[in-house]
């Protein structure tokens, strides 16, 4: 096997600002047979999701970065050994092992041993309990995984005492292969009785570096009390959501506002065109189409909402590209509506009925995601009445657009029943102040209530 | 008043040809011969030079010009130095204006742009004119030029239109003749396309099918019959 040609596959500059991506999902296990151009895996970025195709024709060698993990543009993902020069798949797996579990204790490799590098989170803390390696014991569950049993095992033949001084060094390690046997030992404050199941919260702190974290595996806790936690995955995706989130409200210092709108003639303008449109067009007439164009007009006249702080300067976008917040069953996506002061309604309608499709058939590109500079998020679709939403960073301000409810409202000293629907605005107080806000939503509230009858969605 | 046009596609015509046919084509409809016209085509990469006669907006040499086998015409329309090429869509509206209430030869203008921002709205594309300076835009970009000549009738009173639009559908189009000339000699703003625009391909074809209907609406024809050239797609097409 050591005279085998192998080639070294590195993370490829995907996109021009591309730094690094992430490892979402590998396609091809070490010994799987790859042909060039076949996706091997999965990588995340920015949110996206894109398929890293193979250069070569090849088995799978070695996983150089595991799943979950941020590899910098040009550094080895995997090796794949050269097509010809390559044994038997079943020789490969072997070879492979070491990088995903490198166990002292060569286990008596009997049968399957795919399961070997698996830990369930009652293992990790039993193990964390007692000091133990896990890398060091025999597994002999299915595929080679190690149960409790054999952690307990494992200890009665001494095996934890000696560990225990290797355990406390362990953090130190953190930068080696393995993406499991860090983990208990990343979080020494944590007493096993009170085992949260977040432990390696504490180690992403800082933000930065969130994905080298291991990936905590989504089994149920095997508690004393019977199952009281569940244990979920935390997604790249998620990964990206939490840092976004993180970055935008330790940087920006929000504030927030609120102005409510009478959207009666909306309301009545769309059900005129709604059915007809939908005919013709094939796709919905929504009523975030109309608060678009809204909104986008307003920023015309208010450019500084269409801004990003760039701490000497204020640096102003001149293409309006809208972000639309597009949320998914566990996740939210901002997928980009490119120059919206160039569409009309029925431009405006086509794009999102595009983005979100994408968005829930998880196919969007790179492209859909970038550029945006102010966002809107359609929080009325879930019911919300009134929403506090975090900056899209590094955008100046973003825009909810809620419920729309039927309501008492005084006209001209008389009550009048109207359909009222409240705009929710956050923004970057470094660039935005009130005042021009206020001028701003009140922009939008007069576009809003400025459809008629007569208005032309073309 | 049931006034009807005659519509014709070509995907290719050189720009002397069109020229000449043009030109025949207004002298039989001067002479009550021949029905108004819209020829649609798209030329080979091809410069023309318009009555402002502006050399410096010329950036290549002739040498040049000849070497990437681009045409070079000083033609009799209003305007600049504008491109065609493959990938753009020009159409020559010969129509009559006369009898029609008032002359108004800005308004036809006006009516040419109008075509080109209902056809874009139909996309979703907001589209719109720039004051000073005619064509139709989208944003700062131009996508369709516009420069018309107005030949005076010698045998009735009015006149009939010559030359027409040039419609950038093809992206990257820009990349292409644009560069070589400051189009219509405004120096500030960029050209753009459809495709580029709606951020998808589509065929030069499709939109000279597509576009006749927005032009018989603003123009008030009621009926288009297509005229018979031979390679025509929309001689079969039923308007």
């Amino acid at each position: 096997m050591s005279n085998q040609k192998f080639t070294d596959m590195v993370m490829p500059q995907l996109a021009e600002s591309l730094v690094s991506a992430t490892i979402a999902k590998w396609l091809k296990q070490p010994g799987d047979k790859v042909e060039q151009y076949e996706p091997i895996c999965e990588v995340i970025t920015d949110k996206v999701n894109a398929e890293i195709p193979s250069t070569v024709d090849g088995i799978m060698g070695e996983w150089v970065a595991e799943e979950g993990q941020t590899v910098a543009v040009g550094e080895v993902i995997c090796r794949i050994a050269a097509a010809g020069t390559a044994g038997a798949p079943a020789e490969e797996r072997p070879q492979a092992e070491p990088h995903t579990t490198p166990a002292p204790v060569q286990a008596e490799a009997s049968g399957d041993q795919s399961m070997r590098g698996r830990y369930s989170p009652a293992v990790q803390s039993l193990a964390a309990e007692h000091g133990v390696n896990l890398s060091a014991v025999q597994g002999t569950g299915m595929g080679g995984r190690i149960t409790r049993k054999d952690v307990l095992a494992y200890i009665e033949n001494g095996g934890g005492a000696t560990e225990t001084g290797r355990a406390a060094e362990a953090p130190a390690k953190r930068e080696v292969h393995s993406p499991f046997e860090g983990l208990p030992h990343a979080n020494p404050a944590v007493r096993p009785e009170q085992y949260i199941p977040v432990p390696p919260a504490s180690s992403r702190q800082s933000g930065l570096h969130m994905t080298e974290s291991p990936r905590i595996p989504a089994v149920e806790l095997e508690d004393q009390n019977g199952r009281a936690e569940t244990m979920i995955d935390v997604t790249p995706i998620r990964n990206a959501i939490a840092t976004n989130m993180r970055q935008s409200v330790s940087e920006i210092p929000h504030a927030w506002t609120m102005i409510e709108v009478d959207v009666t003639n909306l309301v009545l303008l769309r059900n005129k065109l709604k059915d007809e449109f939908k005919r013709r067009e094939g796709y919905n007439l929504t009523y975030l189409a109309f608060l678009l164009k809204a909104v986008v007009n307003a920023i015309k006249d208010y450019p500084i909402m269409n801004s990003v702080w760039a701490v000497n300067k204020i640096i102003v976008k001149r293409d309006i590209n809208i972000s639309l917040a597009v949320g998914t069953e566990d996740s939210v996506m901002t997928p980009v509506i490119q120059r919206a002061d160039q569409k009309n309604i029925a431009g405006l309608a086509r794009e999102i009925e595009e983005l979100a499709t994408k968005t829930r058939q998880g196919k969007l590109k790179l492209e859909d995601m970038q550029g945006g500079t102010f966002t809107v998020n359609n929080t009325g679709s879930f019911g919300s009445i009134l929403s506090y939403p975090i900056i899209n960073y590094p955008q100046a301000a973003i825009l909810t657009f809620e419920s729309i409810v039927k309501r008492p409202v005084v006209i001209n000293d008389m009550i009048a029943v109207r359909s009222m629907a409240n705009i929710c605005l956050s923004l970057d107080h470094r660039i935005l102040d009130g005042v021009i806000c206020g001028r701003f939503l009140q922009r939008v509230k007069e576009n809003v209530e400025g459809y008629t009858l007569d208005t032309k969605v073309y | 008043m049931t006034t009807k046009l005659e519509v014709s596609y070509t995907p290719m015509m050189d720009y002397g040809a069109a020229w000449d046919l043009q030109k025949s084509i207004v002298s039989r409809i001067d002479l009550g011969e021949q029905q108004e016209t819209l020829l649609l085509l798209q030329h080979p990469p091809t410069y023309t030079i318009g009555s402002q006669r502006h050399p410096e907006h010329l950036l290549l040499s002739k040498e040049q010009l000849e070497q990437q086998g681009i045409g070079l015409f000083e033609i009799d329309r209003g305007g600049d130095i504008t491109y065609h090429g493959p990938g753009q869509l020009v159409g020559y509206p010969l129509l009559l204006l006369a009898g029609k209430e008032g002359l108004d030869l800005h308004g036809y203008l006006r009516n040419l742009e109008q075509v080109i921002i209902n056809y874009l709205a139909h996309y979703g594309i907001e589209a719109g004119r720039k004051p000073e300076y005619t064509g139709v835009w989208v944003g700062d970009l131009k996508i369709c030029a516009i420069g018309v000549k107005f030949n005076k009738c010698k045998h009735q009173r009015g006149f009939v239109t010559s030359h027409g639009f040039a419609f950038n559908i093809t992206s990257g189009i820009q990349n292409e003749g644009f560069q070589g000339i400051i189009p219509c000699g405004i120096q500030e703003y960029g050209v753009t396309s459809l495709e580029d625009c709606i951020g998808k391909p589509i065929a030069v074809e499709k939109v000279a099918e597509e576009i006749v209907p927005f032009f018989t609406e603003v123009f008030g024809f009621e009926a288009v019959s297509a005229q018979g050239a031979e390679e025509s797609p929309l001689k079969s097409a039923g308007y």
